[in-house]
């Protein structure tokens, strides 16, 4: 982990709701796909972790969704201004246990940390699938972004205005892959429980105190101990998950 | 140059900085971050006699200048402490350690104690009769002055080191309940704990903390920390370590002259992790800035002349 200041060079909107933010700075503590970075804004007590989306030797590229006063306030953001950023937290994707036709499936503002993760494994010479569940076609984004890594993308959507009509659990029933990682909200997770045929890697969300492993605020309970989603997650092997 | 040495129970430490129970783990993890032997010390994660998973998610809350816990005081328990987690700790940290402890029963107290005593890397007990987040314990010994001095005597009795116990600041008198303890043998009082405090999300309309309630603390219950240690002051002879909000060298100046010895810091480590490394680095010049040339002579000074 370190702290840094780093510029917005970058802050625009992808949807109506979802941003894509680029940060100029040090990027050393970056180890994996699927780490996060944890925010300092103005007027706010607690740092806003945000999962990071693609990074390269001095930049990160972060999309979130405003959910509340802390993402608003992100949002108004202008480039050139700089943030207080605490950088390479959390353990992120292993990337060696892929197989050779891992599936990527993120739901919503789950998608983003699979990005990266999905471009390492292509230059890996892994085969990638990537579906993607969304509610609505508006609220669709980095499909193309996907396809331009060399992934496979299948898009669901619940009310079916883009791709499968459904959720992404009606994708994956017929697809073939070897290994899956994944990141979206808990009911997709429990759906993909049912139904997933291999080993595989969850990624977590819960609501964090520090994000460095100080403070306990986001203990889960694993079969093989208990863990704290920022530091020992935020991704966990399905083996070890309780559910 | 300006001396920040200030003697704890007979132990001189570098400097008042210690950053507080419950935000800064058993240490060797912050070693990751930076060389953490410039603290003055540092007081470890509330242990009990059992290990503890603590509290359901969601355990966190944020507030204006602060935040709300209900961890529950989530800890391995005391033989994996002083098992696993102090000897991680000693390899990075050659200081001694204040071993904060919490309990459900006196005897548990006792109990505890009584194992970390053994240990040569602990300097000080904190005694913990103040956490909210605990059903059937914590919190109730520390809002009676019987029931406080009980813990204190069964703790005293078993241990060899100084005894600092950690006040609840939810309480009606905290100088009678500092008093009861100085009286049953306490070496020092710690004070706040954090305040009895709650969100409720809008969206669900339910409370944000999976617990209902939990512990506010941050720079919003200051001006209430320094109150009550100044009160504290007045009513005991024996050191105070002060905390509620600090989160910078003007804080802990500003603690001492309330009438703290030392004094930690708590949710500013969640913030920044390097703060105290930083307090400790702008305290001189801070002090110097006051015309303060020996910390020690300030302990106290709000309440002369």
């Amino acid at each position: 982990m370190t702290q840094g200041m780093y510029t917005v060079t970058e802050n625009t909107p992808l949807t109506s709701s979802v941003y894509r933010m680029r940060l100029a700075g040090d990027t050393s503590a970056l180890t994996a796909p699927g780490q996060f970075i944890n925010i300092r804004l103005d007027g706010h007590f607690l740092r806003r972790p945000i999962s990071v989306c693609d990074y390269d030797a001095e930049s990160i590229t972060i999309i979130y969704k405003v959910v509340g006063k802390g993402t608003e306030q992100m949002a108004q953001i202008q480039a050139g201004q700089t943030l207080d950023v605490l950088c390479g937290l959390g353990n992120g994707f292993s990337v060696e246990k892929s197989g050779e036709r891992p599936v990527l499936v993120g739901g919503g503002v789950g998608v983003p940390p699979l990005y990266h993760l999905c471009k390492q494994l292509i230059a890996k010479g892994k085969t990638v699938s990537v579906v993607l569940g969304f509610n609505s076609a508006d609220e669709v984004f980095y499909k193309n972004e996907f396809e331009a890594l060399g992934a496979t993308v299948f898009v669901a959507t619940a009310d079916g205005t883009l791709g499968t009509k459904g959720f992404v659990t009606d994708v994956l029933g017929d697809l073939d892959y070897d290994y899956f990682y994944t990141c979206g909200p808990m009911p997709m997770f429990l759906a993909m429980e049912k139904i997933m045929r291999t080993s595989g890697q969850y990624s977590f969300e819960e609501r964090m105190g520090c994000g460095f492993g100080a403070c306990m605020g986001c203990s889960c309970k694993t079969k093989y101990g208990n863990k704290r989603i920022c530091r020992d997650g935020p991704v966990l092997e399905r083996e070890e998950i309780i559910w | 140059m300006v001396n920040t040495r200030v003697d704890l129970c007979g132990i001189s430490i570098d400097n008042p900085i210690i950053p507080a129970s419950g935000t800064f783990g058993f240490g060797y993890e912050f070693a990751e971050y930076y060389d953490i032997n410039c603290l003055g010390t540092f007081s470890f994660k509330g242990t009990t006699k059992d290990p503890r998973f603590g509290n359901p998610t969601p355990r966190i809350a944020e507030c204006e200048a602060g935040m709300i816990n209900a961890v529950g005081l989530q800890n391995p328990g005391v033989d994996a402490v002083i098992s696993h987690e102090l000897p991680l700790l000693k390899k990075c940290f050659s200081k001694p350690v204040m071993a904060n402890v919490s309990g459900f029963s006196i005897e548990d107290y006792a109990y505890t104690c009584q194992k970390l005593d053994a240990c040569e890397q602990i300097g000080w007990f904190e005694v913990n009769i103040s956490c909210p987040n605990v059903h059937g314990g914590g919190m109730s010994f520390g809002t009676s002055p019987e029931q406080a001095a009980a813990v204190t005597r069964a703790v005293k009795a078993v241990t060899t080191k100084p005894v600092f116990i950690k006040l609840s600041p939810n309480v009606t008198d905290i100088a009678s309940i500092a008093k009861a303890c100085e009286e049953a043998g306490a070496d020092g009082i710690s004070l706040i704990n954090t305040l009895l405090g709650m969100r409720i999300d809008l969206k669900t309309k339910r409370p944000v903390i999976a617990n209902k309630m939990g512990g506010f603390s941050g720079p919003a219950i200051k001006p209430v920390a320094l109150r009550m240690v100044y009160q504290v002051y007045e009513a005991v002879s024996i050191p105070i370590i002060g905390m509620g909000g600090v989160s910078s060298a003007e804080d802990v100046i500003e603690f001492m002259l309330a009438g703290a010895t030392a004094v930690q810091v708590g949710a500013a480590n969640l913030v920044n992790p390097f703060i105290c490394r930083d307090i400790i680095n702008e305290l001189p010049a801070v002090m110097q800035k006051y015309r303060i040339d020996n910390l020690t002579d300030i302990i106290g000074g709000a309440h002369h002349g």
